[in-house]
């Protein structure tokens, strides 16, 4: 593999691992901080004792998400320096501002958090989940303002071969931020639900005791929680893909597998394609729903991929040469991905309809299946955020920058695939590891941790006469 | 020295460096200290649990200043981070595998688990303490930096005596500075344990930091046009090192562990007043020193993040005071422990 490859599948490896533990982190911050404000305001225990049991889970999942933060902010400069040269002007002022006021605050207040149940004031130490819950979103705003501008530039000018920031507000308001923004949050907070009603279903199948009231509490959270978002998600979706076609035709192109331009255009369901030939082999579709979706009316020119290469390949001729190529690598990928994104959001939506039906029929404690059902689907708001990004930023290829810069021209010009297979390996092996070790945790917390304060003795060859408690 | 945007990045960057250093340095120290103050596993966690609160917050400062760099400057940025990829790499391996063990390690009960993380603790205090030293004493000292602003040299490049000497420094310094931290957190026999190792350590510091001021006497050109900003932070760090063996034979650890801190700063000051206006020199000449006007963003993109980080920083350094504040008490063995 060549150099840009490499360094491909080590941002690509890095940044979704990242964000196996960023959407729960988001959305389960704000669950908590809820479940705190019930137990604040009612003095109900039963809303602490939830509050302390999610929290633990939310805290082996944190850990994870700050960690693999800190490879994000420096992996730019690593990896892609001329990238970074590039575009520093504009892309860098959010990173820092993100770390000014988001980071701090979050890193700040998650310890006055843990550490703080007994030294503050119960106010003063619900404000600080709230503050974390705020802040892990305004940090999802910031970092996706930066990455709207790799989608969609906007309030810059190239001067000297680097772009340079002449409107900030420009730069905050991207309409892209719009469309993803809702997107990203929502299908947090979806992951939260899912993760929660998931557990909650288990646990109420598995342990029948004193704590069931408590997991059904839950779990209603979390239903509750899953079906509102996930609903916001699809619509908020829908509205990215309308975008996709004025401003990155190639990525929706690429979605539907498109090769052609057609007016209008079928919504495909399965298609086995020829990437070499780039033609279609089997494509199952309905007629017009593609052009429905995008312009909301039964036509309308969605332009194919092989159209659209044609016409970058004319306006970047100066550039880049008249046979430059501009379609995506691993249409494929591509392809799948938005469908596995989509099929998994419907999938969700669905059965939290089923769990709101049963729940309004007060059946939903005793509907065994539906129980039973619901462990499973934990995994399917983790399918549908990576595939979903997996679309997006594939999807962008051969551009780093839409139509600024391509991947191949933004790699360090230093790096020897020595040292990419070096921390390439390095990384896959201790994210590896430390993947275990959550799972492990998780699933220890997760299927048989008391909603109680615990007390956990030290290790048994360890003599000590002291019993603490293990909060954490 | 005129006070346009560009110098004041340079110093908040500056600032930003001075801050981790400060914070994460007792935190690393306290992190190398775990196996030799701490020999059961109740002490292992009041020790862990002293710095609890804090390491995420304060390794927030590194991540800042990563992220101010780059938006200031982002050649600076893209050479640096490019240029030293596998130091950095390694930087990243430690701080990820420390970062979790305090949040898995009393999680499970068993001693092997909690071993486990104990040297990941361990380990991942130590190697970021040496290798921050390697990494500024690589960049005061000068890098091959080619005219496109590319780092030419490779891992041995970075491997030079007096770099490794920087890092042997910043590593005892922030252990010296980790334990006296510690000894204002801790009771007992953890705390007797502590003042042993804080006797242990001070000479050893004061030595190295003279041999790393004399050998930058010939190695770099820290002291070719010395000026006023670099003379006080030589003389802050000097006289802050010296009054530690003064406090600390008087038992008032913290003004002790005031002394370390003001030696860490003003180490930084000596280092970036030495580097000033460059940001990194370049050892193949100096016509290719990056420096904060060639390094730099556009002056747009200056005034935009100089208005919103004189906002931003003391409102952080205001909640992270008072966090700090929340936590003052010492720890006892029969304290409640979350880590």
């Amino acid at each position: 593999m060549e150099v840009v490859d490499l360094a491909r599948l080590q941002f690509a490896s890095t940044t979704l691992y990242h964000f196996i533990f960023v959407p729960l982190t988001i959305g389960l911050s704000l669950m908590i901080a809820i479940m705190q404000t019930q137990y604040v305001r009612t003095g109900d225990e039963g809303y602490k004792r939830m509050t302390k049991f999610w929290g633990k889970l939310f805290l082996i999942n944190f850990a994870m998400g700050v960690v693999t933060g800190i490879v994000q902010e420096f992996q730019f400069g690593m990896g892609w320096s001329e990238y970074s040269r590039f575009v520093g002007d504009i892309f860098g002022a959010p990173l820092a501002i993100e770390a000014l006021m988001a980071f701090f605050i979050e890193s700040t207040f998650i310890g006055l958090w843990i550490f703080g149940w007994d030294k503050l004031p119960k106010r003063i130490h619900l404000l600080t989940i709230w503050l974390v819950a705020f802040a892990t979103a305004l940090s999802a705003l910031w970092i996706l303002i930066a990455n709207s501008w790799m989608q969609n530039p906007v309030g810059y000018e190239v001067v000297n071969g680097r772009a340079q920031m002449n409107d900030f507000i420009a730069v905050i308001t991207n309409p892209n931020i719009f469309r993803q923004f809702p997107h990203l949050i929502f299908g947090s907070f979806t992951t939260a639900g899912f993760f929660v009603a998931a557990i909650s279903a288990y646990r109420l199948l598995r342990t029948q005791g004193k704590d069931n009231v408590l997991f059904l509490r839950s779990l209603k959270y979390g239903l509750v929680f899953g079906l509102a978002s996930v609903m916001v998600t699809m619509l908020s979706g829908h509205f990215s893909g309308q975008f996709l076609v004025e401003k990155q035709p190639m990525k929706l192109a690429a979605a539907e597998a498109l090769w052609e331009s057609e007016d209008p255009a079928g919504l495909s369901f399965f298609q086995i394609g020829n990437e070499e030939d780039r033609t279609s082999i089997i494509n199952i579709r309905i007629p017009s729903l593609l052009s429905f979706l995008t312009y909301d009316e039964f036509n309308g020119l969605i332009p194919g991929i092989n159209d659209l290469n044609a016409v970058y390949q004319e306006e970047y001729a100066d550039v880049y040469g008249p046979d430059a190529d501009y379609v995506p690598p691993m249409i494929w990928m591509i392809y799948w991905s938005f469908r596995a994104m989509v099929g998994f959001g419907m999938l969700m939506a669905l059965i939290s309809l089923v769990g709101l039906f049963l729940w309004s029929r007060k059946q939903l404690p005793n509907a065994k299946w539906f129980l039973t059902l619901l462990p499973f689907t934990i995994v399917l708001p983790y399918i549908a955020n990576s595939t979903g990004w997996v679309m997006t930023e594939v999807g962008r290829q051969p551009w780093i920058v839409q139509g600024l810069m391509r991947t191949e021209d933004a790699i360090s010009p230093n790096l020897t695939p020595t040292d990419l297979w070096i921390s390439l390996i390095g990384f896959t092996v201790v994210y590896g590891a430390l993947a275990v070790a959550d799972f492990y945790l998780l699933w220890k917390f997760g299927s048989s941790g008391d909603m109680s304060d615990e007390l956990l003795p030290t290790p048994s060859d360890q003599p000590d006469d002291l019993q603490l408690e293990n909060a954490y | 020295m005129t006070l346009d945007l560009n110098t004041i990045w340079f110093v908040l960057v500056a600032v930003l460096f001075a801050g981790y250093f400060f914070l994460e340095g007792f935190d690393f120290g306290v992190g190398i200290l775990l196996p030799f103050v701490a020999k059961n596993d109740n002490e292992r966690r009041m020790v862990i649990n002293s710095i609890g609160p804090h390491w995420d917050g304060n390794e927030v400062w590194l991540i800042t200043a990563g992220g101010a760099i780059f938006a200031a400057f982002p050649n600076w940025y893209a050479t640096l981070f490019s240029g030293f990829y596998l130091a950095l790499f390694l930087i990243l391996v430690a701080l990820i595998v420390r970062g979790v063990a305090f949040e898995f390690r009393s999680k499970h009960d068993s001693a092997s688990w909690r071993r486990g993380w104990d040297y990941a603790i361990i380990f991942g205090s130590a190697l970021p303490a040496l290798l921050w030293g390697v990494a500024f004493g690589n960049i005061v000292r000068g890098v091959p930096i080619d005219e496109s602003m590319t780092f030419t040299g490779n891992l041995f490049t970075l491997l030079n005596p007096y770099s490794l000497l920087f890092g042997v420094v910043t590593l005892v310094l922030f252990t010296l500075h980790g334990a006296l931290f510690l000894s204002l957190k801790m009771d007992g026999v953890v705390l007797e344990r502590t003042k042993k190792y804080i006797q242990m350590l001070w000479i050893p510091v004061v030595v190295l930091v003279v041999a790393f001021v004399a050998l930058s006497y010939f190695e770099t050109d820290l002291f070719e046009g010395f000026n006023i900003v670099q003379g006080v932070g030589l003389l802050a760090a000097v006289v802050a090192l010296l009054s530690v063996g003064w406090t600390m034979r008087q038992g008032r650890y913290g003004a002790s562990f005031i002394g370390t801190g003001v030696t860490i700063i003003g180490t930084v000051i000596l280092l970036f007043g030495g580097l000033f206006p460059r940001v990194m020199p370049s050892s193949m000449g100096a016509e290719f020193d990056l420096t904060i006007y060639n390094a730099s963003s556009s002056p747009y993109t200056l005034q935009i993040m100089t208005v919103i980080a004189l906002t931003m920083v003391p409102i952080v350094l205001a909640y992270q005071a008072w966090s700090y504040w929340v936590f003052r008490k010492r720890l006892t063995t029969d304290s409640h422990l979350e880590y």
